[in-house]
């Protein structure tokens, strides 16, 4: 009784977080402009849509935006949690642990205005006529991005073993051999989740772009915003419906691949526990 | 499973440099063109899309390829933001009269050079010499347009319409949707009053806000683009906005709802016209780019695209374009009113100091709040 | 040893030398830039006016019964911001925990499934999906339609706080069950088992093993909720019908007016405030909850 109560609790929640997506994917198959009244379902705005380069260009850019804020908040994310784990001195990992913490507590408006106004003033500051532009949205995604990625990398670097790379090099690794073959695989995780967090929360982003994004790059949001005028077409709808059924299929993919290789791996840890052959070298 | 992730992550990375890659473009002409959202004839129903035929013309003309960047702004407000931070670098804007005559009192705007623009001809002469830009030097008109009262016929009484009372009626209290920006807002009140819409006075705006603070209690919601949802779904019967978007609403209402137009008697009347920044990288190219705006296949899929009174000749003279507007959208479009630059001098919105807007912009927040 | 030592040491510095200089360049300066814009005039001179102004800004405002009241414009909008924040934020803990809790305890397929499925709706942007909620929620919406149709009468829900609430709760919910759902997934379960074998009941188990252990989780997700919710300005636009402003309504609306300066002073109170208040809420928990230590 009590499972079924709680099952029923979640599922709420799901269709609570899903109902928005109900209705977008119905309305992106009007025939009319509107997303209120329902009047035939027609493919239109999917025709629409693949004829609209602006939207397509949008999409892309957004797409390139928080894809090389993933890669980049990633590297540098990583690399700085492995640090901190590492670093001696007490006020350096102190001021470090602090610092992360404000892109945390500022909301993200005060996020975009402050940078917006640094990036102005310095770019007016040496003269230069584009400062906003797609570099100034990609440092703005990294910053936000960064701790996030941090967040979720320390965490596994905490939990793992210190002796453990020091053994391996005791045992004549390179440091770099270590790294990869002992660190690395232990931070992963950590590092897969941050990077998905951070790849989510750049292409959610409207606030942060809205204030630091210039000449000849618009992402979606932007673009979707300013069709306040005029009005949001049915066409954003049928694009959210594409990029949610991408989204789903990747997903059941990842999952796919994931259980098989989950299944191998028990299977060689079986073989392992039986006195198989060892697959591993090293 | 970790390698395959580890490949999955990696191929994410590639094709992020891939694609930044694309991005580089080598040195081919650049046009950054700035536009309202929803403000060019995009290819939707078989239209011709005017950017896309702009480059193919300009290659097969000039023998040259261009590139039309396209972005859009949701307000004069934002436009007029990124301009004036002089972090951008944008070659044509699209903005409405009373932010010209701002950009030009602050030196915003390049004189255009109208021997690259011969198609300026076709612009009708009421448009010359507006307030704005009276010497004709920084702007071509690229749309037109009236605010009217859009309602629905089937929840208002036929005696209650025709002026700006209709929005203060109590009887409709909860189904009036007023404007949530401030100088639209206002403009509505002030019309009703009778109040000059670019007074001075404070105490005259005081007494718009006043006016706006009583129809509070009545005001469904205060809307921009929501207003089509609302009007459209019945949601809402009474509202005010721009007449050609009265017929985008009319096109998708539920079948309950039967929505109808009219102008008041005072009202607004606004011109949004084609400049060239002072941040332009290529201004004959920009001023190439307008006068092809201005071409005939241009200019009229343009026009049907966003359903706004065109100001060309080649436009509303054309038989085709008639036929497609169909009579009732045409005659309320281009209404018979006389004298336009006349009407339009005395009733649009025209600039007003910053710290008048400051002040405007603080008796909006207390019609917001309270 | 001491030599390779001493070069992991360099290699920490160097790992964490991009993201210090990073930090230091695009968290550090551009808050002094805020300042800066804040404490400064149109002309860049010294002044407090703007401060000043967010704090005795008046404006009358007419009760019901026609009586009018002074009340400082921007306090009030402030309060009113903290107070939706903070409901929405308590909404998001009472639904994320125990939700974050029920995918803890699925097995790791479902585990996996679920928490994919709470990120997935972020994938679409959230102006989309807030806009999509409109059709929901209006007064002859899908929502009211269904009421009817199940013969209850149609309640009112957009243009009020609860609309505003529900916009926040929904955009913010997996910022909420995130962090909480990754202690937890890490919980040893031997400890709760041991506590029931030791005869504690559900409710104290959660009371005195769980939840102690998921705090961390909890302050985060906190923070990740209170703080977007605060400063929000499209949700309170559009399912609070344009009625409920807003601090992030007012800070954007003096940035279209092009009041960078005032835009800056609002966000720099405002910043000051959340820094400190998180700032204790860190030191409190640190000192009563670890004893101490980090």
């Amino acid at each position: 009784m009590k499972k079924i109560i709680s099952n029923l609790l979640t599922g709420l929640v799901y269709v609570f977080l899903f109902a928005p997506i109900v209705v977008l994917l119905v309305f992106s198959f009007n025939e009319s402009k509107s997303l209120s009244v329902f009047s035939e379902p027609s493919l239109y705005w999917y025709k629409e849509l693949l004829k609209d380069r602006n939207t397509l260009e949008a999409l892309r850019n957004t797409l390139v935006l928080a894809s090389s804020a993933t890669v980049i908040s990633t590297i540098i994310g990583t690399a700085a949690a492995w640090g901190i784990v590492r670093v001696k001195s007490k006020v350096y990992k102190a001021t470090i642990n602090t610092v992360t913490d404000i892109p945390l507590t500022n909301p993200d408006i005060i996020t975009g205005i402050s940078l917006m106004l640094m990036f102005v003033f310095v770019g007016s500051f040496f003269g230069a006529r584009n400062s906003l532009n797609f570099w100034t949205m990609l440092i703005a995604h990294v910053t936000f991005c960064l701790p996030y990625v941090i967040l979720q990398v320390l965490p596994k670097l905490r939990q793992m073993d210190k002796a453990l790379p020091e053994a391996a090099m005791d045992l004549g690794c390179t440091p770099l051999r270590a790294f990869l073959k002992v660190e690395l695989p232990e931070m992963l995780p950590g590092i897969i989740t941050g990077a998905i967090m951070a790849f989510t929360l750049s292409l959610d982003d409207f606030v942060i772009s809205y204030f630091t994004s210039g000449t000849g790059f618009q992402t979606l949001p932007i673009r979707i915003y300013s069709m306040t005028k005029k009005t949001v077409t049915p066409k954003m709808y049928a694009l959210a419906t594409i990029i949610f059924f991408i989204t789903l299929a990747l997903l059941l993919i990842s999952n796919m691949i994931d259980a098989k290789s989950d299944e191998e791996e028990e299977h060689i840890k079986k073989k392992k526990l039986f006195g198989g052959k060892t697959h591993e070298k090293n | 499973m970790k390698k395959i992730k580890l490949l999955c992550l990696s191929v994410t990375m590639v094709c992020a440099f891939l694609l930044t890659g694309c991005g580089g473009k080598s040195n081919k002409k650049v046009l950054n063109v700035y536009n309202w959202g929803e403000y060019v004839s995009d290819g939707s129903d078989d239209s011709l899309d005017t950017i896309k035929a702009f480059e193919e013309w300009y290659a097969e003309t000039y023998n040259e390829e261009v590139t039309v960047n396209y972005s859009t702004y949701p307000s004069n407000e934002d436009m007029y933001n990124k301009i004036a931070s002089n972090a951008v670098s944008y070659d044509v804007i699209i903005p409405s009269d009373y932010m010209i005559e701002r950009m030009i009192k602050e030196d915003m705007l390049e004189p255009l050079n109208f021997d690259n623009i011969p198609n300026y001809k076709y612009i009708d002469q009421s448009f010359r010499g507006l307030y704005y830009d009276k010497k004709d030097a920084y702007s071509i008109p690229y749309t037109y347009g009236i605010v009217g009262i859009i309602y629905d016929a089937n929840v208002v009484d036929k005696k209650d319409v025709g002026d700006w009372d209709l929005m203060w009626n109590d009887k409709y209290a909860g189904s009036i949707l007023q404007y949530n920006n401030s100088r639209d807002a206002f403009g509505t009140a002030m019309y009703k009053l009778g109040i000059d819409v670019n007074t001075k006075d404070k105490a005259e705006w005081d007494r718009a806000a006043e006016e706006l603070i009583s129809q509070r209690p009545m005001v469904k919601s205060y809307v921009m683009d929501e207003i089509f949802n609302m009007m459209e779904s019945g949601e809402a019967s009474i509202g005010s906005y721009y007449a050609g978007d009265y017929f985008i609403m009319k096109d998708a209402q539920a079948k309950n709802v039967d929505l109808q137009f009219y102008y008041p008697e005072k009202t607004n009347f606004f011109v949004d016209a084609m400049c060239i920044p002072k941040c332009t990288q290529d201004k004959e190219l920009a001023e190439i780019f307008i006068n092809y705006m201005l071409s005939k296949e241009a200019a009229i899929a343009n026009a049907e695209f966003i359903s706004y009174a065109s100001p060309n000749k080649l436009v509303y003279e054309d038989k085709g374009y008639m036929e497609d507007m169909g009579e009732d959208v045409y005659k309320t479009l281009y209404p018979n009113i006389g004298d336009f630059s006349k009407k339009y001098n005395e009733f649009a919105y025209r600039n007003m100091d910053q710290e008048l807007l400051d002040y405007l912009n603080s008796l909006w927040e207390t019609v917001k709040i309270n | 040893m001491m030599k390779l030592f001493k070069g992991r040491n360099h290699a920490s510095n160097t790992a964490l030398a991009p993201y210090s200089i990073w930090a230091f360049l695009f968290i550090i300066v551009p808050m002094v830039f805020i300042a800066y814009f804040a404490f400064t005039d149109n002309n860049f001179q010294f002044t407090t006016e703007n401060i000043s102004r967010f704090f005795t800004t008046v404006s009358n405002i007419r009760n019901e019964d026609g009586s009018i009241t002074e009340i400082h414009t921007y306090l009030v909008i402030l309060r009113r911001s903290l107070k939706l924040a903070i409901i929405s934020t308590v909404v998001c803990l009472f639904i994320g925990y125990p939700l974050a809790y029920r995918i803890a305890r699925a097995n790791k397929k479902s585990q996996k499934m679920m928490m994919t499925l709470i990120m997935i709706p972020m994938w679409m942007n959230f102006l989309i999906r807030t806009y999509a909620w409109m059709t929901i929620l209006q007064d002859a919406g899908i929502l009211n339609n269904i009421f009817t149709k199940l013969g209850m009468s149609s309640v009112r829900i957009i243009g009020t706080e609860g609309a505003v609430i529900l916009g926040m709760v929904y955009d913010y919910l997996p910022y909420m069950v995130l962090p909480i759902y990754s202690i937890m997934v890490k919980m040893d379960h031997s400890l709760i088992e041991a506590a029931h074998d030791l005869g504690c009941s559900s409710l104290s188990v959660l009371k005195r093993i769980i939840f102690p252990l998921s705090l961390p989780g909890v302050l985060s997700g906190i923070t990740m909720v209170l703080i977007p919710s605060i400063s929000t300005f499209y949700i309170s636009q559009k399912l609070g019908n344009g009625k409920i402003f807003l601090i992030g309504d007012a800070i954007e609306g003096q940035y279209v007016a092009n009041n960078l300066h005032f835009a800056a002073a609002m966000a720099f109170v405002l910043m000051v405030i959340l820094l400190v208040v998180m700032a204790l809420v860190k030191y409190f928990t640190n000192r009563y909850v670890y004893g101490g230590e980090e």
